[in-house]
């Protein structure tokens, strides 16, 4: 069985390291992912999914989220049942009243795409694909897109268990 | 009072009506009949200017050029005779009879020589000759000096002046002319000095042209002809169209048919739908002649000793209608022109944009006179096809 | 010592709308933006901006203004601000004042005093949305019109073939970023026009476009190989360029990185110097000795252009390039860009391109030679109007450098020379040139065409015409408005009402 799901892309090539996706991403899930201004600076920061790396010279640069795998190292190690992988949609989503904040998945993710220490909430945090938007915050805040959304096809496997 | 300018000193855009009628026979007829072909079309013209070509008018002196020329006054004509006589000998002379006529005013001093080019300082060669006379003809209507030769040609010569064209041939007495071939145009300047040299057709050589239309390309046209030599001293479309038929088919020997598909070319998108052979001949073609492509509203009829073509702009921006029966083909502006003075009509049709329609008269038909003097012979025209 | 140079922007923050999100101190290469490592706020040290503009486009919040520096000396005639900071940089520095970009003084743009034409009433125009509208040109030598079967030796005139009479001018690798090549190549491709490779060479990534590339040879012959004059559709030979005529180029040594080096042909870091003149060309028999090996080396399949900066004898030098061999003129005047120039060269050598133009071509018509050479002209071509001008003036197409760089995103900032450019364009730096992504860049460049395509049309068609050859040296399509007698008279145009 298939289904088409959507992906974030990255172009590493051309990301310029501005930040601005991350920024996107945490304002989308604040309490007011209308305004940049209010989203930051009302209450605590909020907490984006993702994260902009730079190499050590400071020459090139990715944008780090979650790939949504198939068969999700965090899903399988997370001790409290709050990492799951929605079938229908492939994204694999953490559930903050579950999570206890151990940091299994942070160290499991391969992609090192689950954000959580540091934050200061005691809770993992990763991306969501922003399902509810037309496009992610970040594909559609990325000035020079790097960031490309796909629908890709995936095969559901039979083995695997819901 | 400020003077007006006239034709050469400013560049007058123009509407018109025009008219061809050919014999393919090469049998002659009265002048009267394109008289009343043109006068069909009245409303075409305002009265500032109206003009008739004709040819196989002159058969017993075919073997001489006709000289139609405009004189301000006796001075001017004097010095004129001094130039002609000095290249050519003049074997008769006098002016050009002409009927009172209510409705033209202040006609130039209009006179007609009969001339040799024998005894000329030029070259034997007739290429060079011809050369020589395009240069004379230019050389004395660029001076401006009060003399504007109207048409310089072996058996034919140009009928023109200020007035509509009806009255015009009314004035020239055009209905005691016969002629297998003429060409009429009147003339809607949309300002005017009302010069009678201004008026239409155009003649060089043999080769005369009536247009209707504006050129937008104009300047680029000229520009590109005058680096051949040409001087285009009455900035009008129609002298620029002579003159580039007349390099493209005089001087580089190309047949009409070249030169229509380097005036009106068919559109690129057009040519790749063509062969691609023909496509590639025609794209160099025009990449080579781009600067002649005739942009605008036109239709012209280019008249020569053997016929016409008439040609409209590639998109058909102005009106132009033909018609042939078994003896005649017949060129307006308007059809209701052409079933006036046509009968017995096989076929009429509007040609489509950059299409052109030919009248040539046949050179073989047992009743026609002889064309040129040495027809078949060494001739001009003859030793002209050996340049190239 | 006391560094009198002054700031010339001032960066201005609006705090109530700055949320701090270190955008503006990732993207200013200048380090105007730094965050205060004591409260981690956002500040500035204006005296480095150069007014890129890039951190007011980047912030999420709109909360950046840069605007030119208020303060200024007192006012005088002569003694401008301008002028006192060159001095003071100069007395500063000890160095000659070096500059990016073209001509800056605001001397009369000549192209704004000429208008052209539109049909009314006499002859109609033509709709350019329910007609076709030819913009096609052909580039390259033509036969001389004294016999018929000369148009019967095709392969003896090699043509160039545009579907607008645009093209980009000769930018190099290494001046630019790869990704700039990228972008215009691609562009030209898909708009069936040419880019220049200017004269650092053709990268691999790039050959993929040489149907569409003019290589260009210049005194310093960098990156030039057969199999490089193979690879372009065109050969361009640059003696000169508007924004520095009579010297050479300069590469500086850093913005010779491996890729750039390789291109070249030359050690990586070392300056990569491109002499004033050819050494081989000091004359124009050694020009026309030099075409002619150019076109030996390449069996006479390409054309070749001949480049140079528009100085004050140009009529004649273009007449004797013409003469020795050059299929392709190419004339680029004093507001012409470059990546580094000296200022005082850019601002105070050459002639304006439109009388060089209006001289060259009237010139190469009165020797009868015009309809068998191109004619291509460059140096401050900033839209289509510009580009109809200049084809009615004479021309046959048009190079456009600078404004296809300002359609990838440049700003005039003018400091190309620092190699330090915000906008990924005139940097090879890896850091920078990721900016310009290439598919937005080749997009960019193409609407820029295709929105001058449009223009064209338009402006073709209210002059009823319908091909962009009845506009090329139809003079009488413009007229002069404030020019003196003199200058219409050189220009070969009318005063507006005339
Ligand atoms: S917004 Fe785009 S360019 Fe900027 S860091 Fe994110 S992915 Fe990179
Ligand atoms: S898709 Fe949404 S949740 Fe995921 S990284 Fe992008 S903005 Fe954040
Ligand atoms: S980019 Fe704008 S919001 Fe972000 S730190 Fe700079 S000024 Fe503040
Ligand atoms: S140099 Fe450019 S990016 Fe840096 S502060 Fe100035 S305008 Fe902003």
């Amino acid at each position: 069985m298939t289904a088409v799901v959507r992906r974030v892309e990255a172009q590493d090539e051309y990301c310029m390291g501005c930040g601005l996706c991350r920024l996107a991403c945490q304002v989308a899930h604040s309490a007011y992912p209308l305004s940049i201004v209010k989203a930051m600076k009302t209450g605590s920061r909020p907490v984006p999914r993702m994260s902009v790396e730079s190499s050590a010279d400071g020459m090139s640069f990715r944008s780090v989220r979650c790939l949504q795998c198939e068969d999700p190292e965090c899903v399988k190690i997370c001790i409290s049942g709050a990492a799951t992988r929605d079938e229908e949609t492939g994204v694999v989503l953490i559930d903050e009243q579950k999570c206890v904040g151990c940091w299994s998945c942070v160290i499991a993710c391969p992609e090192g795409a689950i954000i959580g220490p540091g934050t200061g909430r005691g809770k993992a945090y990763k991306c969501d694909l922003c399902l509810e938007r037309e496009f992610p915050a970040c594909v559609a805040a990325c000035p020079n897109r790097a960031l490309i959304l796909r629908e890709v096809e995936v095969v559901e496997s039979t083995t695997r268990e819901g | 009072m400020k003077k007006m300018l006239r034709e050469g000193d400013v560049r007058i855009p123009a509407g018109c009506a025009i008219a061809a009628l050919v014999n393919l026979r090469g049998l002659p007829f009265a002048g009267t009949r394109i008289a009343d072909c043109i006068a069909v079309m009245r409303e075409r013209s305002n009265g500032l200017g109206g003009g008739f070509a004709a040819y196989g008018i002159y058969p017993e002196m075919k073997d001489y050029y006709a000289v139609h020329v405009f004189f301000d006054g006796i001075p001017e004509k004097r010095e004129f005779e001094y130039q002609l006589r000095r290249h050519f000998r003049v074997v008769s002379t006098g002016p050009i009879p002409t009927r009172r006529n209510d409705e033209i005013h202040n006609p130039p001093i209009i006179w007609r020589y009969f001339v040799s080019p024998e005894n000329s300082l030029l070259a034997e060669e007739p290429v060079r000759r011809q050369e020589f006379m395009v240069s004379f003809i230019t050389g004395v209507n660029a001076a401006s000096n009060g003399a504007y030769i109207v048409s310089f040609g072996k058996n034919m010569g140009v009928f023109k002046g200020v007035g509509f064209p009806e009255d015009i041939a009314d004035f020239f007495r055009l209905d005691e002319y016969r002629g297998y071939l003429w060409t009429a145009h009147g003339r809607f300047p949309t300002n005017t000095p009302g010069w009678w040299g201004g008026a239409h057709p155009f003649a060089l050589l043999e080769t005369t042209v009536i247009h209707n239309g504006e050129i937008s390309s104009y300047d680029a046209n000229r520009r590109f002809i005058e680096m051949y030599g040409y001087r285009c001293s009455l900035q009008t479309d129609t002298e620029v169209i002579a003159y580039i038929f007349d390099f493209l088919c005089r001087r580089l020997g190309m047949s009409q048919e070249e030169a229509a598909l380097i005036v009106a070319p068919p559109l690129w998108d057009e040519l790749a739908m063509m062969e691609e052979e023909t496509a590639n001949r025609i794209t160099r073609i025009r990449a080579v002649f781009s600067s002649l492509l005739l942009n605008g509203p036109f239709s012209i009829v280019l008249a020569t000793p053997d016929g016409i073509m008439a040609l409209n702009d590639r998109l058909k921006l102005r009106p132009m209608v033909a018609a042939e029966n078994e003896d005649f083909v017949a060129v307006a502006s308007e059809e209701a022109a052409i079933r006036k003075i046509l009968t017995g009509i096989n076929r009429i049709w509007s040609p489509r944009g950059g299409e052109p329609v030919w009248g040539k008269v046949d050179l073989t038909h047992p009743e026609r006179e002889p064309l040129y003097a040495g027809e078949g012979g060494s001739d001009d025209a003859e030793a002209a096809k050996s340049k190239i | 010592m006391l560094k009198l140079q002054k700031a010339k922007f001032e960066i201005g923050r609006d705090f109530d709308r700055c949320v701090g999100c270190g955008v503006c101190v990732n993207q200013c290469a200048n380090e105007v933006h730094f965050r205060d490592p004591y409260d981690e706020s956002v500040c500035a040290d204006d005296i480095k901006c150069v007014g890129c503009q890039r951190c007011v486009h980047l912030c999420p919040t709109g909360a950046l203004r840069v605007v030119s520096f208020a303060s200024r000396t007192r006012e005088h005639g002569l003694w401008t601000s301008t002028v006192i900071n060159e001095i003071h940089l100069q007395s500063d520095s000890g160095g000659i004042l070096l500059s990016g970009m073209g001509h800056s003084r605001p001397d009369t743009v000549y192209w704004d005093r000429i208008l052209l034409n539109a049909s009314q009433v006499t002859n109609p125009s033509i709709d350019p949305l329910r007609e076709p509208m030819e913009l096609k040109t052909f580039l390259g030598r033509k036969p001389p019109l004294n016999r018929k079967n000369s148009l019967d030796a095709p392969e003896k005139y090699p043509q160039l073939e545009l579907e607008i009479p645009v093209m980009f001018a000769a930018m190099s690798f290494g001046s630019v970023s790869l990704n700039v090549h990228k972008s215009l190549a691609r562009a030209a491709m898909s708009q069936k026009t040419y880019w220049n490779t200017g004269e650092g060479g053709l990268h691999p990534e790039v050959r993929a476009y040489r149907d569409r590339a003019i290589v260009q040879v210049a005194s310093g012959r960098f990156g030039v190989s057969p199999e490089y004059l193979e690879e372009g559709a065109c050969i361009e030979i640059k003696i000169g360029q508007g924004a520095k005529p009579g010297i050479g180029g300069h590469l500086p040594g850093e913005k010779v990185t491996g890729e750039v080096a390789r291109t070249r042909k030359i050690p990586p870091g070392s300056d990569a110097i491109s002499p004033a003149p050819h050494h081989d060309i000091y004359s124009i028999e050694d020009l026309s000795q030099l075409i002619y090996s150019l076109k030996e080396a390449t069996a006479y399949r390409k054309p070749v252009a001949v480049k140079i900066a528009a100085v004050h004898n140009v009529a004649a030098i273009c007449s004797g390039m013409a003469r020795a061999g050059a299929d392709i003129l190419v004339i680029d005047g004093y507001r012409g860009g470059s990546g580094a120039t000296p200022l005082r060269i850019r601002n105070d050598v050459g002639i304006p391109v439109e009388f060089a133009l209006a001289a060259v071509d009237r010139r190469l018509r009165e020797e009868g030679i015009r309809n068998e050479v191109s004619l291509v002209v460059s140096g401050g071509i900033r839209n289509s109007a510009d580009v109809a001008k200049a084809i009615a003036l004479g021309a046959d197409a048009v190079y456009i450098g600078t404004a296809a760089l300002v359609a990838l995103g440049c700003h005039m900032c003018q400091n190309c020379y620092t190699g330090k450019c915000n906008w990924g364009i005139a940097t090879v730096n890896p850091r920078l040139a990721r900016r310009l992504n290439p598919d937005i860049g080749t997009l960019r460049a193409e609407n820029l065409l295709r929105a001058w395509k449009h223009e064209l049309a338009e402006f073709l068609g209210g002059m009823g015409m319908n091909a962009i050859e009845s506009l090329r040296g139809n003079r009488l399509m413009l007229r002069g408005l404030g020019l003196t007698e003199r200058e219409l008279e050189i220009l070969g145009i009318k005063a507006v009402g005339e």
